[in-house]
Order: structure tokens, then C-alpha cells, then sequence
């Protein structure tokens, strides 16, 4: 029977365009992309062997010291508000609205369709100080605070993307973590209270550490994704005032397309796939120690 | 065990007072309540506000406070961002990019997954993996060569980059999660057909595809929302007015118009973020389920 389902012609039909796609569009260009990293120059005035000095640019270069601090400091707020604020609206649903919680689910959840760059035009007009006060700062005058310049300084910058971001992403996380607490046995929760814990005891000795295990892939796939994050800003603020809110992925774009160059773009890339994949081998190996200690 | 339950047991249930249980319950339900009301302002406000200002006129905008209700629906808005904001070219792009990669993603996609979880040969587990990578790797990572290949072999000026570009992106996370939903049939379910001489494209196709069409559509549904909001890849590949994808339309449509025209670029907005919640108010379900099952995309 093995024999049948181990046929190697139907398996070269059915798995071979899949591979090949991705082989030639996906993995062949990352192998590529790491060759262009000892070479300068664009696809059209094209490639010069320059060794290792992309890489010595790289460690020099105040502009990418900047980036990947913006980077690590988005990803370390926005994940932490993003599970917070994700975790409470869970907890909210499961454990205060219970059944009713589905139309209220539903609505928070909406903002994570949409597309980035619409939202974040929204946020724009939101936040916008001239030539016309936007909505927010309408709201500000009304109440006697004053309009400020959102986007004229780095660290409201930075919080207009944070709440933005936060806006839009929050519901996915409460849907992701809900069904985490749908999991915990009740015969627990049950016992629990039988033990005499209500409320907050209950919620930080018998839910939290139940819940982690969904709370750790919820804060890997956050990570993996906010490193990444190129639409919100390049919607947003364009990476502005000045470069203070440029990250990797920006700086790595303006490099390549701005500036022509593919290789020190490239390196640009490698740092940034490299910081991708040590945060989660990372976070996944950390955590599994506590769990075995546990 | 007796010491726990023995104040259960002694608790008598005395019900207050109708009446009075009654407005304890509404002051008690009261912070809650209020709770949902400022989320349902914070997460629908935003959207409301959009949607007025999309009929609101040039003198309304400069005259009126901003949270002001526009006079009349001013539709005006909307035609001009379809014709003088070229929307209407945005979106028929956006359709011709994202449906062919769609058909691809989903064909490759499925057959591949069957191919990886089903049938059985050696080196199956080191293909998925291979695959699994790809989840993880910036987009970043493949733009340069892939632009380079696509000048080289004269694509650009034209939507394939685009087509070629989702399909390989798209790939990974599909044959992930269609390998999922493959391991939750049980195997005798193949192993019968076999039995009864069917040969393997047979079997995928009378049997394994139907049984999973309802997460194909699952899948489907996740990637077309990750296709038709991508900006990095579109942004990258379409080098002419005459190929922007919505969102790079969007993009520079606040350039043209944004700094002083609110009204057509509100109306712009309002096209993409209310034809998404069109399918959203029928699908949500099945979007919820799907894109938290896609999380590992980030």
C-alpha cells in the first residue's frame, strides 16, 4: 500500500511546481541576496567584488545604529502592549462578557483586515496639526490643552505609531489568546475556586501560568512580526522627522531603491533576517528552560 | 476534601429581594458596562469619523470643526477620487494581481501539502521544514535579486513580478497550514482508496481536496487579505502609474491630493476599508479563525 502512496511520479506532480516556484522565488534569491552583500553596485549599472566592506560599513554606520534601535524599541513596546492589551480584552471575553462576548469580539477583531496603509492615512488625518487640526488635536482645543505638532518631534511620533499600531492589532491578539483560555479546563478553574480563590488570585495563580504556553507563541509571532513592520511607518510618519523613525526595513529600502545600492541594501537585509531569527530561537529556547523548571 | 466543600454545603441559597437584586446587578454590571462602551468608541469612532468625511466638501473641511456631520452626501468626493484619483485603475490592478496569485497559491499550495502529509517517502519532513523556513524570512531578503531577475528577463513594466512574487511568499505559510488540516484526516481514509485502486491524483482529487475544501477556503480567504494589503512588494515591483495596486495608489494619492483635498482622499479610504468590511460582516467568523490559525506569519 506504501507503494501506491509512495508513488514518486504523483509525488513530482503534486509537490513539484509548489517547490519549484518557491526554489526559484523565494530560496534562490535569499542564497542570492547573500552574494550581493560582497558587492556594490545595482541591477543596472551593475556589480563590483568589494569583499567584506559592506560589512565593515555595517558595524560603522550611525544611520543603522539609529534603525535597529527604532526597530528593538517599536518591537519591545508594541509587543508588550499589544499581548497586554490582547490578554485583558481575552480575559475580558472569557471571563466577564462569557457567552455574550461574540458581536464585541467581532468589532475589535475589524481593524485587523484592513489595510495598513488606509489606517494609517486615518491615523494621519487623525493626529494631522496643519494646514487643517485633525480630530485629535479639534479634541485637544476643545479642552483647553492646545494642538501639538504630533509629527514634528520623534517621541510623539513614536507614540502616534505605537497607538496606531495598538489600535490595529489588538483584537487579533485577545482572539488569538481567547482561545488559549478556552482551553483551561474548567474542572480547574472549578477547583480553584472551591480553594477559595476569586477574582484577581484566581486569574494570576491559576490562569496566567495555564495560559503561558499560548502567551509565549503569541509574543513569538508578535516579535517576528513588528521587527518586520514597513507599511505603518512608510504610511505614517515616512520614517520622519528627520530619520528618527526610520527601522531597518525602511533603511534598508531607501538604501536600495533611493541610493542604488543592492549590496549594501542586501547587508542591510542580512541584519535584519539574523535579528528575526535569534530573538525567536531566543524567546522559544528561554522559555522552554522555565517551563522544564516548573 | 470535606473541609472544602463544607462551606459550600452550608451556604444556603436565600435570593434577596427581587428589587433589590436588581439595581445591585445594574451598579455592579455598571463599570463593565462602561468598560465596553469606551472600547466600541476607540475601535468604531475612528471608522465613523472616516466614513463622514468622505462626504464632507472643500469649504465644510476648512469651516467646520473636524468632528462636525457633513451637510449633504457629497458624492462628489467619491467620483473624483474614481476618475481624477485613478481608483478605479488602482483597484482593477489590485484584482488582476491578487487573483491569479490567489488560484496559484491555493493550487500549488494544497497539492503540495497533500503531497508533504500524505503520501509517504523519505526526505518529507526536511521539504516541509525547508518550506517552514520561508515563514520566517523578511521580504526584505528577496526583493534586490528578484528585482534584478525580473529587469533581466524584461518583466518589469508589467504585473508578473507581482504574480510570481505573492505566489512565492504566499507558498510557505499555505503548504504549512494545509499540511495541518491533511494530518486530521485519518490515514485509512487513503489507504481505502488505495485499496480500491485508485491511484494517488485520484485520491487527492475525489478525496482529499473535498475533504478539506472548507479549510482551502480558510486558507484562501488569510492570503487574500495578506496579497490585497501588501504595500512592501507591490511598492517594489510597480514602477508606472498604470500598474499601482491599491494600496500604492493610496500611498501616493495623499501626495496629489492629501496636503489640502481631504475630501477625495477620505473617499478613497472609505472604498477599500468598507468593501473589506462587506466581506468581513459575512465572513468574520471563518477570517477570525483563519488568520489566528496564519499567526505564525507575524
Amino acid at each position: 500500500m506504501n507503494d501506491i502512496l509512495g508513488d514518486r511520479k504523483a509525488i513530482a506532480v503534486l509537490l513539484g511546481p509548489a517547490l519549484l516556484v518557491y526554489s526559484v522565488a523565494m530560496l534562490l534569491p535569499v542564497l542570492w541576496s547573500l552574494g550581493y552583500t560582497l558587492f556594490s553596485g545595482n541591477a543596472i549599472i551593475g556589480f563590483t567584488y568589494v569583499g567584506a566592506d559592506n560589512f565593515v560599513k555595517l558595524a560603522n554606520d550611525p544611520a543603522v545604529r539609529q534603525a535597529l534601535w527604532f526597530t528593538v524599541k517599536y518591537a519591545a513596546v508594541v509587543t508588550v502592549g499589544q499581548i497586554l492589551l490582547g490578554y485583558l480584552l481575552a480575559l475580558l471575553y472569557v471571563f466577564v462578557l462569557k457567552n455574550g462576548s461574540s458581536v464585541i469580539r467581532t468589532l475589535v477583531f475589524f481593524p485587523v483586515v484592513l489595510p495598513t496603509v488606509a489606517v494609517a492615512l486615518l491615523f494621519q488625518k487623525m493626529f494631522q496639526i496643519a494646514p487643517q487640526e485633525g480630530l485629535v488635536n479639534s479634541l485637544l482645543g476643545a479642552v483647553g490643552i492646545g494642538a501639538v505638532d504630533w509629527f514634528g518631534t520623534a517621541g510623539t511620533s513614536f507614540a502616534v505609531i505605537v497607538l496606531m499600531d495598538l489600535w490595529r492589532s489588538m483584537g487579533f491578539y485577545a482572539v488569538l489568546l481567547y482561545t488559549g483560555l478556552l482551553d483551561i479546563p474548567e474542572e480547574l478553574l472549578e477547583a480553584g475556586r472551591l480553594d477559595g480563590a476569586t477574582g484577581l488570585t484566581l486569574i494570576w495563580r491559576i490562569v496566567l501560568p495555564l495560559s503561558l504556553p499560548v502567551l509565549l507563541s503569541s509574543l513569538i509571532f508578535s516579535i517576528n512580526g513588528t521587527l518586520k513592520v514597513f507599511d505603518t511607518i512608510v504610511a505614517l510618519t515616512g520614517g520622519g522627522p528627520g530619520n528618527a523613525t526610520t527601522p531597518l526595513t525602511l533603511y534598508m529600502y531607501q538604501t536600495s531603491f533611493n541610493y542604488g545600492e543592492y549590496g549594501y541594501g542586501s547587508t542591510i537585509a542580512l541584519l535584519l533576517t539574523v535579528l528575526c531569527l535569534l530573538v525567536t530561537v531566543f524567546v522559544f529556547r528561554s522559555s522552554r528552560r522555565d517551563l522544564t523548571e516548573a | 476534601m470535606s473541609a472544602v466543600l463544607a462551606p459550600e454545603r452550608s451556604v444556603r441559597p436565600v435570593p434577596p429581594p427581587a428589587p433589590v437584586r436588581r439595581s445591585r446587578g445594574f451598579l455592579r454590571r455598571l463599570p463593565v458596562r462602561a468598560l465596553i462602551a469606551v472600547i466600541l468608541v476607540i475601535e468604531v469612532y475612528p471608522l465613523v469619523w472616516l466614513l463622514l468625511s468622505s462626504f464632507k466638501t472643500r469649504r465644510e473641511f476648512v469651516e467646520e470643526p473636524f468632528w462636525s456631520l457633513p451637510s449633504s452626501l457629497a458624492w462628489g468626493n467619491y467620483a473624483e477620487a474614481w476618475t481624477t484619483g485613478n481608483i478605479g485603475l488602482y483597484l482593477r490592478n489590485s484584482v488582476l494581481a491578487v487573483a491569479p496569485s490567489l488560484a496559484l497559491i491555493i493550487v500549488l499550495g494544497v497539492a503540495a501539502g497533500f503531497a508533504l502529509e500524505v503520501l509517504v517517502w523519505k526526505g518529507r519532513g526536511t521539504v516541509l521544514l525547508i518550506f517552514l523556513a520561508g515563514i520566517m524570512v523578511p521580504g526584505q531578503m528577496i526583493l534586490l535579486p528578484l528585482f534584478s531577475a525580473y529587469f533581466q528577463l524584461g518583466l518589469t513594466g508589467s504585473l508578473w513580478p507581482l504574480i510570481i512574487t505573492y505566489t512565492a511568499t504566499g507558498l510557505p505559510l499555505t503548504v504549512f497550514m494545509m499540511a495541518t488540516y491533511f494530518r486530521a484526516i485519518p490515514r485509512e481514509v487513503f489507504e481505502a482508496a488505495a485499496i480500491d485502486g485508485a491511484t494517488v491524483l485520484r485520491a487527492f482529487v475525489s478525496i482529499g481536496f473535498p475533504m478539506v475544501r472548507n479549510a482551502v477556503f480558510t486558507v484562501a480567504l488569510v492570503q487574500f487579505f495578506f496579497i490585497w494589503n501588501d504595500l512592501l512588494i507591490a511598492l517594489t515591483f510597480t514602477n508606472s502609474t498604470e500598474l499601482r495596486t491599491v494600496q500604492v495608489g493610496l500611498l501616493n494619492f495623499n501626495g496629489q491630493f492629501g496636503a489640502t483635498d481631504y475630501g477625495p482622499l477620505f473617499a478613497a479610504i472609505c472604498m477599500n476599508v468598507f468593501g473589506l468590511l462587506a466581506i468581513y460582516l459575512v465572513l468574520n467568523k471563518r477570517i477570525m479563525a483563519g488568520l489566528a490559525g496564519g499567526a505564525v506569519k507575524g
